[in-house]
């Protein structure tokens, strides 16, 4: 039996029940294609067949007599109105419609606005595009290649497929180290083209009223207020004229960052019909055209000594951005924070360098619970320190150990510029494997090898370690901006006169549970009840400026910014107490919810009767404004680091390659911990796309440039099935900058899992001397590298 | 054409085009909006209903084949006596993040729980395994329902649990 005090909610941090779900568990949610409005329109996209063509001609005279459409949008109609093309988050341009040519199998080449969306689908089999078919450039590898065709031959002077180069670290003394180095162990590794997949596709609904001039947008966005001011800078309509609204959003995971053409045409067909307009697009759409993941094809080195004290880490990428370069990351990080590669480990040196390259596929790449690609950083290191692991025939998780960073090092300065703010690896690592029963794990494993050299069986069994350390909480505005816009978050409290209070923030969640955790931030520093308080977010006209829900950032910067502005508040609430008690403000002291005298515990005020107070007669020392309310803009001073070690177990069939998942243990430390259900449930999701990734999950294309993985019929998704049942642990190493010591944990599982997976499949797999394999690792993929043909999992090709 | 479709015990009669799928039929016709579209092919189950009592993909479901028949959706689940144990497992397992397969998901639980009141873990995976959930690596999904089936039949007034602390 529970007490009646452990049902009470907590005000504060805690295992409270979601605010959010009442309306979801009864169907009462509202997502973009819930939205009806009266004599609105519906809006259909067509997309090129081809990965590479010319477009001779585009007529759409009959899908203009089609009697149900409206309007029919081309490039050219777009082009008259100077949106044809659109700046992306990278510096370079897309498309919206396209003008010249298609430049990957998906591009949306015209926009039909009818009455339904029926009839807007029928309209585009009316459509009739003349295309030059031309070859494409499917293979990363031959995107450089002298005679490749060049993609972007719209932008000025462009005579190859080359976007930028960037490297980091010390290249002179990198390499120094690796010269002297006992040992140095290398790899290719591909982290294969992946698709966030949220249930929920993207979408829009624009309104233009004709009479205001006041556009409003309904729409899939993880950072509504970015979006207002693009709209503002491509279309030109003024800031204060646009309101874009997230309302509820079945997942994001990076896929709802970017503005896809598919909102801009809704945009635009709403000002030229004088209609609401909606498009969403379908789950081929989804898959085909909006923003994929990784496409980094990576080969790494690693010195060590001979007793494996790792030196140094050299890694050269080549980054397959598509035909646009439009990946979601800070201006001065082309490569994301791909610059952490150098993981948990205490090295001498490292250093990279990435070529990022056009190809004939869509544009994307920082899209997938990536934390800026430290997905591919952390799948690079903990691959590498598994073949190092095997080179040297020791234990990979003892060999981690003897790397880790110790807890005395921290704040620790990386040899690529990071400043990690805390951790204590060693301890984490031990919960792990203590969890997991680790040496129990290698003794079964070793029966087993027995029993397969025997004859006995052919199941194979597999014990896969990673360590990760994430740099997360874009960013200190002077390093980190989006399109010149800093990634300072703002956020307002206001408390009613009654103590009940409303907090608006600039994020926006997709699942996350804001409404609930950031109630309970606000809670834990003011004493009020999470459900006195309402939080809003994700409509730009009812929040204040901030950069939006991506990179595990709200609770590092909008978080933050809560407590901050709770404890801005707590001072003002101060003020009207010593007003109300007749004493000196320095004379009170602060317990949860209430300010007392000190030495005099009777003789205080709750929150609740200083907020009456503060709306009162009451008067007020002077230049103190009545009220009870605050705002604030945080700035982050640093990123932060959680950081995790992860134990998965897998048997293999050696007779058809199939993987199953059998354990997986999970110690995640991502400092303090508001509402441990929730960090764990965002753990068991970022898990699941794990294995998803290293089992399942590719976007592969043939060499004409065919997306080989346009629905989920290919686009193979992690079910019940797949997965384990997640065994999680906890350490908690409080950020020491972040006002409630939390760190961010939204992508922790999913940068820090596939590389245990496919430790674990490789380490199954030993005795078939098979030191590495790419993701996906299907039965195939399995098969082939068992027989020492490993697959190229990213190209349709043998 | 003419059909007439029972949906929580409520008769609607609508004149559709054949080729209207059962989905967008509860969605755009009838304002039912809790049962969601995700991917057109039957692999995510975010829009599945009963249709006579059985768990049906409603994307692949044409709303003339529910023509005088009985539709269930998660509007329905909630009675005048109170949320299904179903609602108030997934609430108190926090088996939902986005909610955007849940009402599917819940749907298949009502429907094993009916047919089985007391399935294990593994029942209960093989039974959601045709629908996808991409925030809960389906861990508190299945704890849900398990909750679920440990209430029984129990409805209650209120959503009491939304005031109670999760289980750890």
């Amino acid at each position: 039996m529970t007490t009646t005090e452990e049902h009470a909610s907590p005000v504060g941090y805690g295992r409270l029940q979601r605010k959010e779900d009442t309306r979801f568990i009864r169907g009462h949610g509202t997502y973009v294609d819930d939205i009806t409005l009266p004599g609105m329109l519906h809006g259909a996209v067509l997309r090129s067949p081809y990965a590479h063509a010319r477009i001779v001609s585009i007529d759409t005279s009959s899908a203009d007599a089609h009697p149900k459409v409206k309007a029919v949008i081309t490039g050219e109609t777009l082009a008259g109105l100077n949106l044809a093309w659109m700046p992306t988050l990278s510096q370079d341009v897309q498309a919206v419609l396209a003008t010249d040519k298609v430049r990957f199998q998906g591009q949306e080449v015209a926009f039909v606005i009818a009455e339904d969306r029926y009839s807007a689908r029928d309209a585009l089999e009316l459509i009739d595009v003349d295309y030059e078919p031309l070859p494409p450039v499917v293979d990363a590898l031959q995107a450089l290649d002298p005679d490749a065709p060049v993609i972007r031959d719209d932008l000025e002077g462009r005579r190859d497929n080359h976007i930028f180069d960037w490297e980091a670290g010390e290249s002179a003394r990198t390499d120094e180290v690796f010269a002297a180095a006992d040992v140095v162990s290398e790899q290719d590794m591909l982290y294969p083209r992946v698709h966030p997949a949220p249930i929920e596709t993207c979408g829009a609904v624009a309104d233009m009223d004709p009479v205001t001039g006041k556009l409003t947008v309904w729409t899939t966005s993880q950072a509504p207020h970015a979006h207002r001011t693009i709209y503002a800078l491509v279309a030109g309509l003024p800031e204060h004229k646009i309101r874009v609204v997230s309302p509820d959003i079945g997942g994001g995971f990076g896929n709802k960052v970017g503005i896809y053409p598919g909102y801009v045409c809704a945009v635009v067909g709403s000002i030229l019909t004088g209609k609401p307009v909606k498009w969403v697009e379908d789950r081929s759409e989804n898959l085909m055209s909006t923003s994929f993941a990784r496409d980094y094809h990576m080969h790494g080195e690693i010195a060590s000594t001979k007793d494996g004290k790792i030196l140094g880490i050299r890694v050269r990428v080549l980054a397959d951005h598509g035909a646009f370069n439009g990946t979601a990351q800070p201006t001065k990080f082309p490569a994301g924070f791909f610059g952490v590669f150098t993981g948990s480990y205490d090295i001498e040196a490292a250093h990279c360098s990435v070529v990022g390259v056009y190809t004939n596929k869509a544009p994307g790449g920082v899209a997938y619970a990536c934390s800026f690609r430290i997905t591919e950083a952390v799948y690079l290191v903990e691959r590498l320190v598994d073949v190092l692991a095997y080179d040297l025939g020791v234990d990979p998780a003892e060999l981690r150990l003897r790397n880790l960073l110790r807890p005395d090092q921290f704040p620790y300065q990386s040899k690529t510029g990071w400043e990690y703010d805390s951790g204590d690896y060693p301890r984490t690592l031990g919960l792990a494997t203590e969890m997991a029963h680790y040496d129990d794990l290698r003794a079964e494993q070793a029966h087993r090898r027995d029993l397969n050299s025997a004859g006995l069986s052919r199941d194979l069994m597999g014990i896969g370690v990673s360590f990760f350390t994430e740099a997360v909480g874009a960013g200190p505005r002077k390093h980190m901006d989006i399109l010149g816009l800093g990634m300072a978050d703002g956020a307002e409290l206001r408390v009613h006169p009654t103590g009940k209070a409303v907090l608006r923030l600039s994020c926006q969640t997709q699942g996350q549970g804001h409404e609930t955790t950031f109630a309970q931030i606000v809670a834990e520093e003011l004493g009020i009840a999470p459900d006195d308080i309402d939080v809003v977010h994700g409509d730009t006209d009812q929040t204040p400026f901030g950069l939006g829900t991506y990179g595990s950032r709200s609770t590092p910067v909008s978080g933050a910014a809560a407590a901050v502005v709770a404890r801005r508040v707590r001072e003002r609430a101060k003020i009207v107490a010593s007003a109300m008690l007749e004493v000196n403000p320095d004379d009170l002291e602060w317990e949860k919810g209430r300010w007392f005298v000190r030495g005099d515990p009777e003789a205080g005020k709750s929150i609740q009767d200083i907020a009456m107070a503060a709306h009162s007669t009451l008067e007020l020392p002077e230049g103190v404004e009545g009220h009870l309310d605050a705002t604030c803009v945080y700035n982050p001073p640093n990123l932060t680091y959680p950081f995790g070690a992860y134990v998965c177990v897998v048997d293999v069939d050696a007779d058809t390659g199939q993987v199953k998942v059998r354990k997986f243990v999970a110690v995640d430390d991502c400092g303090v911990r508001i509402n441990p259900t929730i960090v764990e449930g965002q753990v068991h999701g970022g898990l699941a796309d794990g294995v998803g990734m290293a089992l399942m999950q590719v976007m592969a294309f043939d060499e004409e440039g065919n997306h080989l993985g346009g629905s989920f019929m290919d686009y193979l998704l992690p079910t019940a099935m797949e997965c384990p049942s997640w065994e999680l642990g906890e350490t908690c190493t409080p950020s020491p900058h972040h006002p409630i010591g939390a760190k961010g944990i939204g992508e922790s599982a999913t940068v820090g899992s596939p590389a245990a997976v496919v430790n674990a499949v490789v380490d199954a797999l030993k005795p078939y001397r098979v030191r590495h394999a790419d993701m996906p690792l299907t039965p195939a993929a399995v098969w082939r590298a068992m027989q020492g043909r490993p697959l190229r999992t990213d190209l349709a090709i043998s | 054409m003419e059909i007439s479709v029972t949906v929580n015990g409520q008769t609607y009669q609508r004149d559709i085009e054949p080729r209207l799928l059962l989905v967008h039929f509860l969605r755009d016709e009838l304002g039912l909006t809790g049962t969601h579209w995700g991917c057109d092919t039957s692999n995510c189950g975010a829009c599945v209903v009963w249709l006579e009592g059985v768990p049906v993909k409603s994307c692949t479901v044409l709303a003339v084949m529910a023509d005088g028949r009985a539709v269930r959706t998660v509007e329905g689940l909630e009675d005048e006596v109170g949320l299904d144990p179903v609602q108030r497992g997934f609430m108190a397992c926090h088996g939902l993040q986005c909610g955007f397969c849940t009402p599917g998901m819940m749907m298949t639980a009502r429907w094993l729980l009916d047919r089985d009141p007391d399935p294990s873990e593994e029942d209960i995976r093989e039974a959601i395994s045709g629908q996808v959930c991409r925030c809960t690596g389906y861990e508190n999904i299945v704890r849900s329902i398990r909750w679920a089936a440990e209430q029984g039949v129990t409805r209650k007034e209120s959503d009491v649990e939304s005031t109670s602390e999760v289980p750890a």
